[in-house]
């Protein structure tokens, strides 16, 4: 298979305008010929469907959750990147396309990064226009931020709840969609199946969560804004279900998948406290601006933060200022979260399970008094204390790295269509534009752009070449997907196991952690390989799932996700084995400079990993888009 | 911690539901309220006995998804919401009391699960600002005194969680409905269609089934994100104010 990224030639600041110019279109009078399915209400899908039902395409619409206002998209917190310059600091298009493509460690398209950055300011504007209160300044105008090591200004935010207010401004223009009767809402609705027909996505194949009755749509093109699978490692900061399945669904009805082992680690998390732990909380990365990283010198198990402070300096090692002097804590994302790893797995972690790390707050207290912090981080100490009981103006707070975003995805080319034609992938379910490392706030600023501004555009291209026709739910292509899907859930079913389906989860997640994570070898990824095999087997003859397939079931709804994350897993590990390059957000324990820092091998891994399914207990086929630099110069980092 | 549990089981819509009660030996401080029925129904589970359905997702307090009337309070004894709640607000040996939420117009769907669809209906009613994407201004062509902005702004973190329907006695949707009213009533944004907005959405929450605001002020004590009562009158006035001027459209003949 030859990938065609379809990235057009040209200028890259012309790139995107001389496209949408050779674009088909479809005549006004026409698009209420069309019907289009949208699978996830989150920032991409919500956008998406609203939008293109108010250019007069028929939109189905589905989420999992009981209201499209649900979609993890709302957790979000820190904010969006635009590059309007406001601040008048020096920010540009072009600067944004190249923090987000160097941020990305040099593995995203040029031509995509650069469309991303373009459209970033419509977004704003966009939001604005709905009603959306982004913080402001005296004056009246809007207000910015510095993000994640930025050098500009460029973040917009809505105090910590950036991600909800941007979420109901697009639920909000859904709404109207829906009242008007141009979109038709299923909420509680799972899509277990793609279909495919004459070698184009004619449909889906969904479960009423509420009824379990299983159900065919039909429609000319199929959007899939399905968020991330950062739950394959259990423990993320994802929203509980988040889910793989509509992803890997597609990809095993040919959809590529590309860069799946590229995951993204949160430095700054509350620590697991047991066995019960469910999901993980994001602290805000501006934590570390005030807040010192440490561990004892010497182990002492189990120490609690109350005891911390009686350790006196001379005992402490505060190992981000000592091996980056002149970053100290503020080192990016992946350093932090690495070197807290091999602090703890040299046995120096602190709390009850000795995988924390201090964060500590009591130098800046002394310097610059309890009330200035309070000013700045008051509602995160609350929230840490409420979550942990420890009181973090007087002791340490205890951090550790959690996985917190996926780059990887399905494969799209310029225009947003994986490689099944009709088939298209939006927001955190698409590979595109974040490489190997995402930056902060440019999540929120993707899965709108691509609703917003890019799909609306290029679905025209698609459609107009399709005859109005519509195909019948009665087609075979439809009763056989039926058929697989029952199946499967009658199989899970009469397993009637021992172990619960959250038991299997967690030892997924704990593999997938340990050994394709933040750090990697080609031994561990190997063994983890054998695990997940050996987990998938006992999985499918020793699963406990309880009721009937005909009513609210939410144990089967968790064992059709994990079983689908299981066969992730091994792609995952599968990929990781392949790119044997630190690059990004992980680091592959063979590929380091002398002094054990991330070397990338430019001359080797400069492409997308893209895998073709090729049957049950086949190994996938890679297949490699180049990935050509005619702008930028890819350069090592260093943070010595 | 042990505890025991007495919990709201109803196998769906129209089945008769009643309590149950379980012994829970394994109950650690740390745990979340939620990681404490997840640990129960994991233990269930590899009883065979079907465990108890329950919403949530985030479990960050900000998708509104959980819900639970805990010991008579919606999501329990802290102002938070259940996901947020962590087992060392109860005590060792205690009973706690679990129900779904209770109105007419959020029918139990099973167990602890609701039909919280009315909300979103209410929302489809007017609750947004009518502009396409594209074709808008500069955002910074509309100033927005901080004042307002920050005004605006408490009143849209309302998570849609449906607490304060179910801390009401009347299971009134007051504070709900008047969070999104006033955020739109506040902002220049919302002007144009002011008046129609509070018009559509109080006709649909009558039409839902929500019982009528009698100031008991029990939604504010109860609601997560401390959406303030002042809210409720400032819909009070917008609506009367929406009322008597479309009659004076009217009387006028209306337009061609
Ligand atoms: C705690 C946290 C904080 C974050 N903060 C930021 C930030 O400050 N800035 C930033 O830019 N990014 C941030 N991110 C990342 C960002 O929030 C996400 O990447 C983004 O919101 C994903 O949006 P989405 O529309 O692609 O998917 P989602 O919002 O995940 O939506 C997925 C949708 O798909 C539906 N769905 C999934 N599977 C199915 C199925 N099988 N059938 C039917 N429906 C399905 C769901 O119901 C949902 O509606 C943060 C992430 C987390 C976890
Ligand atoms: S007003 Fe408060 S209690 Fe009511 S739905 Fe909104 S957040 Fe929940
Ligand atoms: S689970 Fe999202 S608010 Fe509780």
């Amino acid at each position: 298979m030859k990938l065609d990224s379809k990235a057009p030639e040209g200028p890259l600041a012309e790139k995107w305008t001389k496209h949408k110019f050779n674009l088909k279109l479809v005549n006004p009078a026409n698009k209420r010929k069309y019907d289009v399915i949208v699978v996830g209400t989150g920032l991409a899908g919500a956008s998406a469907a609203a939008s293109l039902g108010e250019l007069g395409y028929n939109v189905k619409a589905f989420c999992f959750q009981d209201s499209p206002r649900r979609a993890h998209s709302i957790a979000a917190q820190g904010g969006i990147n635009a590059a309007k310059n406001y601040q008048n600091d020096g920010d540009s298009i072009y600067r944004l396309f190249y923090d987000t493509i160097k941020g990305g460690d040099y593995r995203a398209r040029e031509a995509n990064v650069y469309r991303l950055a373009e459209v970033s300011v419509n977004i704003i504007d966009q939001c604005v226009a709905q009603g959306v209160p982004f913080a402001r300044e005296y004056g009246g105008l809007l207000s910015n931020r510095s993000f994640g090591g930025a050098q500009v200004s460029r973040t917009f935010y809505a105090r910590g709840q950036t991600g909800q207010q941007l979420l109901l401004g697009a639920y909000g223009a859904l709404n109207r969609q829906i009242a008007n009767g141009k979109v038709k809402m299923y909420t509680r609705s799972e899509m277990l199946d793609v279909v495919i027909v004459d070698g184009k996505a004619r449909g889906i194949i969904t479960r009423d969560l509420i009824t379990g009755k299983i159900e065919s749509h039909s429609a000319h093109a199929v959007l899939l804004c399905t968020g991330g699978y950062g739950n394959v490692f259990f423990l993320s900061t994802n929203a509980k279900g988040s889910n793989v399945t509509a992803a890997w669904r597609a990809h095993k009805k040919g959809a590529l998948f590309a860069n799946p082992c590229f995951t993204q680690i949160h430095p700054t998390c509350i620590p697991v406290t047991g066995d019960h732990q469910s999901k993980l909380t994001l602290m805000s990365e501006s934590l570390r601006n005030d807040g010192r990283v440490w561990v004892p010198k010497t182990a002492r198990p189990g120490l609690k933060a109350a005891d911390a402070v009686n350790i006196p300096e001379s005992e402490r090692d505060y190992f981000l200022e000592r091996k980056y002097p002149s970053f100290g804590n503020l080192v990016p994302r992946d350093v932090a979260s690495r070197n807290a790893k091999y602090v703890c797995d040299e046995g120096r972690g602190v709390g009850t399970t000795g995988l924390a790390v201090f964060l500590d707050f009591s130098d800046a207290i002394k310097r610059d008094g309890e009330a200035t912090i309070r000013a700045k981080y008051g509602n995160l100490f609350d929230m840490y204390a409420q979550i942990t009981g420890d009181n973090p103006y007087k002791v340490p707070m205890m951090i550790f790295p959690a996985v917190h975003y996926t780059m990887g995805g399905l494969w799209v080319d310029y225009n947003l269509m994986t490689t099944v034609p009709g088939l298209y992938a939006l927001g955190e379910a698409n590979f595109s534009d974040h490489g190997a490392n995402r930056l902060g706030a440019s999540a929120l600023m993707q899965g709108l752009a691509d609703g917003y501004f890019v799909i609306p555009y290029t679905i025209g291209d698609y459609l107009a070449g399709m005859p109005y026709e519509k195909v019948s739910t009665d087609r075979p292509e439809f009763k056989e997907a039926i058929d697989t899907v029952q199946s499967r859930i009658n199989k899970l079913l009469s397993i009637k196991g021992k172990k619960t389906v959250d038991q299997f989860h967690r030892e997924l997640g704990l593999t997938m952690w340990d050994y394709c994570g933040m750090s990697r070898s080609e031994k561990g990824l190997k063994f983890a390989k054998e695990k997940i095999q050996k987990l998938k087997e006992e999985f499918w003859s020793n699963v406990a799932v309880l009721g009937g397939a005909g009513e609210l079931n939410q144990e089967l709804e968790k064992a059709l996700r994990v079983a689908d994350f299981i066969e992730l897993g091994e792609l995952m590990i599968d990929d990781a084995l392949n790119r044997s390059e630190s690059c990004g957000g992980h680091f592959r324990e063979e590929s380091a400079t002398p002094d054990g820092e991330a070397k990338r091998k430019d001359d080797e891994f400069a492409y997308v990993a893209a895998w073709e399914y090729k049957g049950e207990n086949q190994s996938e086929a890679l297949h490699k888009e180049e990935l050509i630099f005619e702008n930028v110069k890819l350069t090592q980092r260093s943070y010595k | 911690m042990k505890i025991t549990l007495k919990v709201w089981r109803q196998k769906d819509a129209n089945s008769k539901g009643a309590f149950k009660t379980y012994e829970h030996s394994h109950v650690s401080q740390d745990m979340s309220f939620l990681e404490m029925l997840d640990v129960l129904n994991n233990e269930l589970v590899q009883k065979g006995e079907e465990p108890i359905a329950f919403d949530h997702d985030c479990r960050e307090g900000i998708c509104g998804m959980c819900s639970l009337y805990i010991n008579g309070r919606p999501h329990g004894p802290l102002q938070t919401t259940t996901c947020q709640l962590h087992m060392r607000s109860f005590k060792d040996g205690e009973t706690i009391t679990i129900e779904p939420w209770r109105a007419k117009a959020f029918p139990v769907v099973k167990d602890l699960v609701v039909d919280r669809g009315a909300f979103d209906r209410i929302q489809r009613a007017g609750g947004y600002v009518s502009v396409n994407t594209g074709g808008v201004p500069d955002a910074n062509e509309i100033a927005i005194p901080k004042k307002i902005a920050d005004e605006a702004f408490d009143a849209a973190t309302c998570i849609g969680c449906g607490a304060c329907v179910a801390a009401c006695k009347n299971a009134s949707a007051m504070l709900f409905v008047s969070a999104k009213v006033s955020q739109f009533a506040l902002l220049p944004q919302g002007q144009p269609e002011r008046k129609e907005r509070v018009e559509k959405m109080v006709a649909q929450m009558d039409e839902e089934g929500f019982g009528a605001c009698t100031n008991t002020k029990a939604c504010e004590a109860e609601c997560p994100k401390g959406i303030s009562v002042a809210n409720i009158a400032r819909m009070n006035r917008e609506y009367f104010s929406a009322i008597t001027s479309s009659y004076e459209v009217m009387a006028k003949g209306g337009g061609d």
